[in-house]
This record gives C-alpha cells, sequence and structure tokens, in this order.
C-alpha cells in the first residue's frame, strides 16, 4: 500500500502534467508546477476521490502546496 | 485538415482522387442498440505532438481536431516563418456546429450520478463552441478578431466567407477560418437517428453514403475539421506565400420555410447572391461542390436549384458531393469541401460522386459518377445547407498569378 505522500504526488503529476521529480513537498501547486486557477480546483477534486473525502471550499483555497495537501489528507482520513 | 480520409491534406485530397469511402462501423461507444451503426471517424490520431495530456483532457475531441487542421495551415501557409508577421492583423474564425458534445455528456452524466461538486471547472472551456478560435489565438498569438459562426451544417461556408469579407473590410490581413466537428457520440447519433436522418445500411457501411442515387437512404454523420488560412492578396504576394485559389464570392440566404427540410429556393438566392458578389455570369461557373448529402428530399431539391440558377448551363457544369466519400461533417463539411474545390480548380480534377450507381429521377447532370476526372476549371462553387434554413455558398478562382 503506497503512502499518503505517494498517492498525493502521483495525483499531483497526474492532474498538473508534471514529472515526478519535479514534484517536493515544499512545491506550491500555482508558483512551482504551473497550475491555475481551474487547475486546482481540479486538483483538489481528484484528491477528494482518490481518498473518498470530502474538502470544503474554504479548507480547499488553502491548499496551496504538496505538504499543505499531504497535512490535510493525513489529518482527515 | 481531419477526415475519415485522411489526418491531413494530402491524405484526404488522395483518398477523394481514388474514390475512397472513410465511412466503417461505429467503435467510439457501443453502438448495439442504435439503428445506425457506421459512421465516419478520425482514426488513428496521436495528440501528442500537439498537446500535452494535461491540456487535452480539458477539451472536447471537436478542440483538438480543430487545432490539429489549425497547425497543418499554420504550418503549410509558412506564416510562422514570416517575420514581419503583425499579429495584430490576424484573426481567427474557427467554428462548430454542436460543440462539445462528448464533453457535455460526460458531465451531464457525473452530475446526476456524483453531484454538483464534482463537475469539472474546465467544463464550459472544454465545451463551448469558440474554444477552437480562442485556443488558436493563445497557441500563434494572433490578436485580430476573433470569432466562431455557428450555423449548424452551414457553419464551415460561413466562417470562411465572413473571415473572407474581415480582410476585404479591412479588418484583418490574415484570418483562419473554417469548422470542425465531433458529434458521433451516443446523443449525436441518437438524435439524428431519432430524426431518420442516417443512413442505416449497416451492413455495407462503405456504399451507406450515395448521393442523387435511387438507393439512398439518409446521410452518414462523419467527424473531422477543416481550416484554411485567408490571405488579403498583396500581403500574400509580398511574403510569397503559395496560393491556392482566391475566393471570389459568397452568398447567403434562409429557406424561412422548415427547420430541418430544404425550400430549395434559399439555396438558389444563395448561389444568386455568391454570382453577384463574384462578377459572374452562370455560366463561368464550371464545378459545383453540392451539399448533397445523400438524403431523400436535399439531394433533388440542390438539383432543382441549380437548375433554377444555371438554366442550360446546368447540363454544362460539372457537380459531385464529396460526402460520398467523407460523409457529412456538419459544422466542418463546408471547410473541407473548400479545400476539396480549390484543390480541384488547382489541379484540373473533378472529384467523384461515388455510389451513384442508379441516378435518381431528375437528378440528370453530371454529377461525375464514380470516378474522379481531369477537366479545365477556372472557378468552383461550393454549397452548404443547414437547418434552420441557412444557405450558405462560396466561389473560388484558380490563381492565375
Amino acid at each position: 500500500m503506497s503512502t499518503v505522500e505517494e498517492r498525493v504526488k502521483k495525483i499531483v503529476c497526474e492532474q498538473l502534467g508534471v514529472k515526478e521529480s519535479e514534484v517536493q513537498n515544499t512545491s506550491s501547486f500555482v508558483e512551482d508546477l504551473g497550475a491555475d486557477s481551474l487547475d486546482t480546483v481540479e486538483l483538489v477534486m481528484a484528491l477528494e476521490e482518490e481518498f473518498e473525502t470530502e474538502i470544503p471550499d474554504e479548507e480547499a483555497e488553502k491548499l496551496a502546496s504538496v505538504q499543505d495537501a499531504i497535512d490535510y489528507i493525513v489529518a482527515h482520513t | 485538415m481531419l477526415s475519415p480520409l485522411g489526418n491531413n491534406v494530402a491524405s484526404s485530397w488522395e483518398g477523394i482522387k481514388a474514390g475512397r469511402s472513410g465511412i466503417g462501423l461505429i467503435d467510439r461507444f457501443d453502438a448495439t442498440d442504435y439503428n445506425t451503426k457506421i459512421g465516419g471517424a478520425v482514426k488513428d490520431l496521436d495528440l501528442s505532438p500537439y498537446l500535452s495530456p494535461k491540456d487535452a483532457r480539458k477539451m472536447d475531441p471537436f478542440i483538438h481536431y480543430g487545432l490539429v487542421a489549425a497547425q497543418e495551415a499554420v504550418d503549410s501557409s509558412g506564416l510562422a516563418d514570416f517575420e514581419s508577421l503583425d499579429k495584430d492583423r490576424v484573426g481567427v474564425a474557427i467554428g462548430s456546429g454542436i460543440g462539445g458534445l462528448e464533453f457535455i455528456e460526460k458531465t451531464v452524466i457525473t452530475l446526476a450520478e456524483n453531484g454538483p461538486r464534482k463537475v469539472s471547472p474546465f467544463f464550459v472551456p472544454a465545451s463551448v463552441i469558440n474554444m477552437i478560435s480562442g485556443n488558436v489565438a493563445i497557441r500563434f498569438g494572433y490578436q485580430g478578431p476573433n470569432i466562431a459562426i455557428t450555423t449548424a451544417c452551414t457553419t464551415g461556408t460561413h466562417n470562411i466567407g465572413y473571415a473572407a469579407r474581415t480582410i476585404a473590410y479591412g479588418d484583418a490581413d490574415v484570418m483562419l477560418a473554417g469548422g470542425s466537428e465531433m458529434a458521433t457520440t451516443r446523443t449525436g447519433i441518437a438524435a439524428f437517428s431519432s430524426a431518420r436522418a442516417l443512413s442505416t445500411r449497416n451492413e455495407d457501411p462503405e456504399k451507406a453514403s450515395r448521393p442523387w442515387d435511387k438507393d439512398r437512404d439518409g446521410f452518414v454523420l462523419s467527424d473531422g475539421a477543416g481550416v484554411l488560412v485567408l490571405e488579403e492578396l498583396e500581403h500574400a504576394k509580398r511574403r510569397g506565400a503559395e496560393i491556392y485559389g482566391e475566393v471570389v464570392g459568397f452568398g447567403m440566404s434562409d429557406d424561412a420555410y422548415h427547420i430541418t427540410s430544404p425550400s430549395g429556393t434559399g439555396a438558389e438566392k444563395a448561389m444568386q447572391n455568391a454570382l453577384r458578389d463574384a462578377g459572374l455570369q452562370p455560366t463561368d461557373v464550371d464545378y459545383i461542390n453540392a451539399h448533397g448529402t445523400s438524403t431523400q428530399v436535399g439531394d433533388v431539391a440542390e438539383v432543382s436549384a441549380v437548375k433554377n440558377v444555371f438554366g442550360d448551363h446546368a447540363y454544362k457544369l460539372a457537380m459531385s458531393s464529396t460526402k460520398s466519400m467523407t460523409g457529412h461533417l456538419l459544422g466542418a463539411a463546408g471547410a473541407i469541401e473548400a479545400i476539396f474545390s480549390l484543390l480541384a480548380v488547382r489541379e484540373g480534377i473533378l472529384p467523384p460522386t461515388i455510389n451513384l450507381d442508379n441516378p435518381d429521377e431528375g437528378c440528370d447532370l453530371d454529377l461525375v459518377a464514380n470516378e474522379a476526372r481531369k477537366a479545365d476549371l477556372k472557378v468552383a462553387l461550393s454549397n452548404s445547407f443547414g437547418f434552420g434554413g441557412t444557405n450558405g455558398t462560396l466561389i473560388f478562382s484558380r490563381y492565375e498569378g
């Protein structure tokens, strides 16, 4: 079973079309990985599906980096 | 150009000259429950040279097709190599008859099954019709007029005519113009099938599109895209562009009659308006690329309209339907047929009407049955007629230099 970190990074790669080597825990979706506002909405939807959870909009807006997403998932699933 | 005959202009045109059919069994979805199980698909398209998987996912296939055709048009025009190109003076007019039907279908299913929070933020830009024009402008940096006319099966013709007028009016030096369609989806086939518009010759797909033949039983729905580069003549000459022909006339009209059935007289008015715009006499026209979809009513109405407009000359000119080979590409039809018309006058070749074994009563013109022929052609006319009774006619002439 993959760790939460591995699963989050895999989804980030798929959704944002970036290579695994480009994705660091500190990577910002917008600043470092080239996401626009619509990309980040879709990324959150993909995370919700992968982890079978619902991320409220006000929480989703705070997820700016890979580590933010990992922390949220670990805390809420 | 993308068509059921090939994924560029050269291969599609070779298919036309060889009288090949691009129609086959539908494999995009399971058509078991459908009366019509045939269509004209774009085959073996590799998107990777054009779009990253990430970007491709945010667009319906009709946008993919439009972008691929636009890229071929830009590449073959040499525009990208023309360093002094003023991109403020380059515009785009590429439409679609229906737009992102497949993306809309998938989204409706997602909405019904999983609720509104699961609807993609890309749904609108993936589906709306002007997003080929929008994406082409973004890709190439063209900041001139940007529009997408939507007039059902007349879409391609209207966009090209509008683009030519935009240049003639002085609003742009160069326009990318055409249409794209990918409507052979579950709802697309079902809807045209319910309207009893589609051929059900499922056992013999290559024989299904047979304009003017006694045994025709409806049109064949197809996918693809056509994009042309239209350019002000002096601008084209100045940069040494290869000139395929001239757009000399454009005419429009509406039947004001019925949502789907043609009146015939509307088609006459479109052809007359195009001839007037071109300053040509009916006797100047050598070839007509007909709308000719292979429906009972439409085919006969168009022949009758041509007889009324051209009189005795109707029996001297040649008329064919390339839809006998490509099927009906709806909003892309006028665009690919404009390209075929231009190549016909340029190369002196009359495209055939295949599957024309027994011409129907009254269909007694030279319909270039079954085999392409050489001919000295100067002027070609291309017709498109669409739901809503909307008609468009373009006239092209050979470029004499």
